[in-house]
């Protein structure tokens, strides 16, 4: 499979990282996003006409939406990673999409110079991360060490750890937020992990 | 405190006779009255030097281009044939200049043009923007992260150092005739040095500081070892404790295409912009003894030292006054 991929985009990252979480090879193509422009030009327009990284290639199959390929790749590799029959799996993957447009975008805005409103977005985001932490807290008292209640890691975990992940980026932070920072640790150490600048490996020393 | 800095710099008999002349054209502003709050408060070093406000190739005919430089907040428009226009928002003058693909201004009185660099005038190598990142660290903090050896191994681990290499061998620092500093025979084995490396070699790095928020290094190509790919660092000065960082490359062609070359600079900044966004104090501390440095910390104690002897106030805290009169 072909992943055409920003490095710095969350979304491009939990493709990668759940690629290699499930064991699945991906072939990287970068996209210069940043600064050069690429993916408006009329080469990737004609791949994805809308615009967006990442785009993922299987032969004739071409997608488009991420958390779709995260779907994909959990049903070819491992479905355990896709309880597609909680509907609890619909809320949390809407909760990564709110949280690209709040946490993602205040990051864009402040550190790549994207237009938009960031104290607005970060606002946002910072109702998001309080309403998570409150609910990973409670979790966490019932034996609960993943987002959704299954035992195993899911999609929705790699789907808002990769904004969670990088939060202070978009000026916020998990200082007081001690129950997503042990939820954070436990997918930094779950096997087959890669990191992401911005992202600590589990140990400093442990390469890519 | 502040007061009292001010008696001893004008005590005569101070050997710190840059040091007295600064702190008089400080006081000199602060006692003009007349001139905006915020110029009264920025230090003339930054104020009237050159600095990069945005890149030629990220600016959009269709929507200017806004961004603070010390304090002052910037529109940086261009036009459908081109031409450039940076204003500032409260209608104040400024200078403007456009090089390396960078757009240049000074909010002072330049007395000196934007620093030349020789290696951009050789035909092989292309000058290669990296992309703007912004980093809510001190400008000066983001230069001294640039010097430092010891990091390589642990914050770019399988990059440009690795366990167990991440011993700094000693280097040679010294200072620079026009001003700044040169740290030379630095050595570092990476596994990756840059996209065109094909195996881990050691390779050697030559650093300088030429102004107070532009550094530059020249470290071994993979492919032409026996000449130096050149990497300058400007830090926009964006408030005291927040910078843009604009990363510019002159390497020699080996194959890298810009797009690769600029991820992978990207991805070495993004690494080390978690670090220099956590270091405390914000602002860098200048006495001796504020810190405590290792051998492998040599270049980042003789840049605080010249900054300083330069008496630079921006983005740092000043050593108190004995101190400097003891360095």
């Amino acid at each position: 499979m072909i992943l055409y991929d920003a490095h710095h985009l969350p979304e491009c990252y939990a493709v990668r990282l759940f690629a290699a979480l499930v064991g699945a090879p991906l072939t990287l193509v970068p996209v210069d996003v940043y600064p050069g422009h690429e993916h408006r030009s009329d080469d990737f327009l004609a791949r994805n006409p809308l615009g967006t990284l990442p785009v993922l290639v299987d032969g004739d199959t071409v997608w488009t939406d991420w958390q779709e390929m995260l779907a994909a790749l959990a049903l070819r590799h491992d479905a355990a990673w896709f309880p597609a029959h909680d509907p609890a799996l619909i809320g949390w993957l809407g909760m990564a999409r709110d949280l690209a447009a709040s946490l993602g975008l205040a990051r864009l805005i402040d550190t790549f110079g994207a237009p938009g409103d960031a104290a607005a977005a970060r606002a946002h985001a910072d109702v998001l991360l309080d309403e998570i932490e409150r609910r990973r807290w409670f979790g966490e008292r019932a034996g609960k060490v993943w987002v959704m209640p299954q035992a195993h890691p899911t999609i929705a975990d790699v789907a808002v750890f990769v904004f969670i992940a990088l939060c202070e980026d978009a000026g916020l932070s998990l200082r007081d937020r001690p129950a997503l920072r042990r939820w954070i640790d436990r997918v930094r150490f779950a096997p087959g992990f890669i990191a992401m600048s911005g992202v600590f490996p589990p140990m400093a020393n442990v390469t890519r | 405190m502040a007061r009292f800095a001010r008696t001893i710099a004008h005590t005569p008999g101070c050997p710190k006779k840059r040091n007295r002349a600064a702190a008089k054209t400080r006081w000199t502003l602060r006692r003009g009255g007349l001139a905006t709050a915020a110029m009264t408060a920025i230090d003339p070093i930054v104020w009237n030097d050159w600095h990069p406000v945005a890149a030629r190739c990220t600016l959009d005919p269709a929507r200017a281009h806004t961004t603070v430089l010390l304090n002052q907040p910037l529109t940086i428009a261009i036009d459908g044939a081109g031409t450039i226009t940076a204003r500032r928002d409260d209608g104040g003058a400024l200078h403007q200049d456009e090089r390396y693909g960078l757009v240049w201004v000074c909010l002072g009185t330049p007395d000196r043009p934007v620093l030349v660099i020789a290696e951009a005038d050789e035909p092989d190598r292309p000058a290669v923007v990296v992309g703007a990142v912004a980093v809510r660290a001190a400008g000066p903090r983001v230069i001294e992260n640039f010097l430092d050896l010891g990091h390589l191994g642990y914050v770019h681990a399988g990059y440009l150092g690795d366990d167990p290499h991440t011993r700094v061998l000693p280097y040679s620092v010294a200072a620079l005739p026009q001003g700044g500093i040169i740290a030379t025979g630095c050595r570092m084995y990476q596994p990756q040095a840059s996209p065109a490396a094909t195996e881990g070699f050691d390779v050697e790095y030559v650093y300088k500081v030429e102004r107070a928020l532009i550094t530059c290094l020249y470290k071994s190509n993979p492919l032409h070892r026996d000449r130096f790919d050149v990497i300058y660092l400007f830090v926009q000065p964006v408030t005291e404790t927040t910078s843009v960082a604009h990363p510019l490359l002159l390497c020699l062609p080996d194959g890298t295409t810009p797009q690769g070359l600029r991820a992978f600079q990207q991805t070495i900044f993004l690494q080390d912009k978690p670090i220099l966004e956590n270091q405390r104090p914000a602002r860098l501390p200048l006495a001796d003894g504020a810190d405590t440095p290792i051998a492998a910390d040599k270049s980042s104690v003789a840049y605080r030292r010249w900054l300083s002897a330069i008496g630079l106030t921006w983005g740092v805290i000043p050593a108190p006054a004995k101190a400097a009169r003891a360095a």
